[in-house]
């Protein structure tokens, strides 16, 4: 479960980004949060992987004050979030199999793990044709896909995609969100931002609205209404 | 799994190394014009010995004897003179030498030594030629010179002159120019490092900002500190280990060149056998500048980042 208690954060110029946000996502679960640019969703998900601070309040997983944890044990916590961006922010110099396993890597797991996890998740987000590709030989939705299968391979229990298919064409975009989709069903919490109402509408799960840094609608079931 | 993520920092840093081609190749470029400019300076160094060396030879005192001192008493002189530790060495002129010395001197000059032979007597005496390690001890030699109290038969002091007095002030000038020319080659030689080391410290910062966003995508994905900068660290050194290779055979084929083809200029000193002599030390001491320089400014540029 993530709990956001009271969260407010306010830049150096008094720029205002989050305004005493309170909200509980339950695990398991697909939430959207949408939002005019600015309304503070970026800065609620790097509330979440403790890339800043709030001012004020608190940010739980499970029972870790995420704000309190040592620097040397963020990264241990990050492990457990899976990340997808916009700009995919890929490693450049690394081919696809590596960008994948670098994340597994990372997490200290063995060599022989990663031989038989990474072409599995390579697989199932359709790109094993490509594993010795570097990211500058892929299409939009390829990076896309791959920042994915890096996102799940240490199987995490959190998945946050910011903005993912910003990028993307209408067809790439449909299956990003089918294969975001099919994570949730596996069991993982997914926290998705999005500018796109049609993929808000065609999913049918809980849709947070945001506006100038605070929490205006949370239906459990909502549309994209701004 | 210290093992395993060893092995993986090397290999990243390796594959970091090849595959960020013009990144490595200004690195490199970099590393070697400093590496170029600190080994030219030992080369300079040596040069600049060697020539104060041979200036140094030139400089020496001598002390005449009376003619009628004993050659007994002038080799007491020669002997405690060569107990002092200032003395590097003595060379004793007897009065025959020093006859055919003149003679052989003014071989061409008939009325030089028709005066010479009227006089009968070798009316030349004997002298002990002085040189000291270092040009400015020929004053504490002199002194001790002044003190000797050997006598001559009749009474007077066998020393005749030390010409130290006349040469006084051209060691004197000769040992400030050492001395400052020593401290300017010293202090310029120091300046030129840290500049080249400055540089190539920003260079390789400049590199490393480059991979600014993907430093803080590793971090994104959980990769610890330690694990983010090694393979940094390791193209560092690599970058450094090549510039220093590049360095040492170049040095080795331009010395061996310039002896061939300039050797005249510079009279006498052997650049290439200097090389090839110090090849041990200069080799050990590029190499660990080049792996200290590429390792320290890849972990410091990339621990800024990671503070960030």
């Amino acid at each position: 479960m993530i709990v956001f208690d009271k969260i407010t954060k306010v830049y150096p110029d008094g720029e205002v980004a989050l305004n005493e946000v309170t909200v509980t996502i339950e695990p398991k679960e697909f939430v959207s949060i949408v939002g005019h640019s600015g309304a503070g969703k970026t800065t609620f998900l790097k509330m979440l992987l403790a890339e800043e601070k709030p001012t004020s309040g608190d940010v739980f997983f499970e029972s870790i004050s995420v704000h309190k944890l040592k620097k040397h044990e963020i990264h241990h916590f990050r492990r457990k979030v899976g990340t997808v961006f916009q700009d995919f922010r890929l490693l450049p110099n690394k081919t696809v199999y590596e960008n994948v396993a670098f994340a597994m890597e990372v997490a200290g797991r063995h060599d022989d793990e990663i031989a038989l996890d990474v072409p599995h998740v390579l697989e199932l987000v359709n790109l094993s044709k490509k594993a010795l590709s570097f990211p500058r030989e892929l299409s939009g939705g390829e990076k896309q896909r791959v920042a994915i299968a890096r996102a799940i391979v240490n199987q995490p229990d959190i998945i946050i995609a910011d903005e993912p298919t910003g990028n993307l064409d209408p067809i790439n975009t449909h299956e990003i969100i089918q294969i975001l989709k099919k994570i949730n069903d596996l069991g993982t919490t997914v926290i998705l931002t999005t500018h796109n109402k049609g993929v808000i509408d065609s999913l049918g799960k809980r849709v947070i609205s945001m506006d100038s840094g605070k929490i205006v609608r949370d239906d459990p079931t909502g549309r994209y209404v701004l | 799994m210290f093992w395993t993520n060893t092995k993986r920092v090397l290999v990243s840093g390796f594959q970091n190394f090849f595959r960020n081609g013009f990144v490595t190749l200004s690195s490199i470029l970099i590393m070697t014009i400093t590496l170029f400019i600190i080994c030219s300076l030992i080369l300079l160094g040596g040069f600049f010995n060697y020539s104060l060396n041979q200036i140094k030879e030139k400089v020496d005192i001598n002390v005449y004897f009376v003619t009628n001192a004993d050659e007994s008493n002038i080799l007491t002189v020669q002997k405690s003179l060569e107990a002092l530790p200032e003395v590097d060495s003595i060379t004793y002129v007897s009065r025959d030498q020093a006859l055919n010395d003149f003679k052989d001197k003014h071989k061409g000059d008939e009325l030089t030594l028709q005066a010479l032979d009227e006089l009968g007597d070798n009316p030349l005496g004997a002298s002990l030629n002085i040189k000291a390690k270092d040009p400015s001890q020929y004053a504490g030699i002199a002194e001790f010179l002044k003190g000797n109290t050997l006598l001559s038969k009749n009474g007077t002091s066998i020393i005749d002159k030390v010409n130290y007095a006349q040469n006084k002030v051209v060691i004197d000038k000769f040992t400030n120019i050492v001395g400052s020319a020593n401290a300017l080659g010293i202090t310029l030689a120091i300046i030129f490092v840290l500049i080249s080391i400055i540089i190539t410290l920003n260079t390789i910062r400049l590199t490393i900002f480059m991979a600014k966003d993907e430093i803080a995508v590793m971090r994104l994905v959980g990769a610890s500190s330690k694990y983010i900068k090694g393979p940094f660290i390791v193209s560092g050194i690599l970058c450094g280990i090549i510039s220093a290779i590049i360095i040492i055979l170049s040095f080795a084929v331009v010395t061996f060149w310039i002896n061939n083809s300039y050797s005249l200029y510079f009279s006498g000193f052997n650049i290439f056998d200097y090389y090839i002599s110090n090849f041990v030390w200069i080799f050990f001491a590029i190499f660990g500048l080049a792996i200290a320089l590429g390792a320290v400014a890849s972990y410091l540029a990339a621990h800024r980042y990671l503070r960030e």
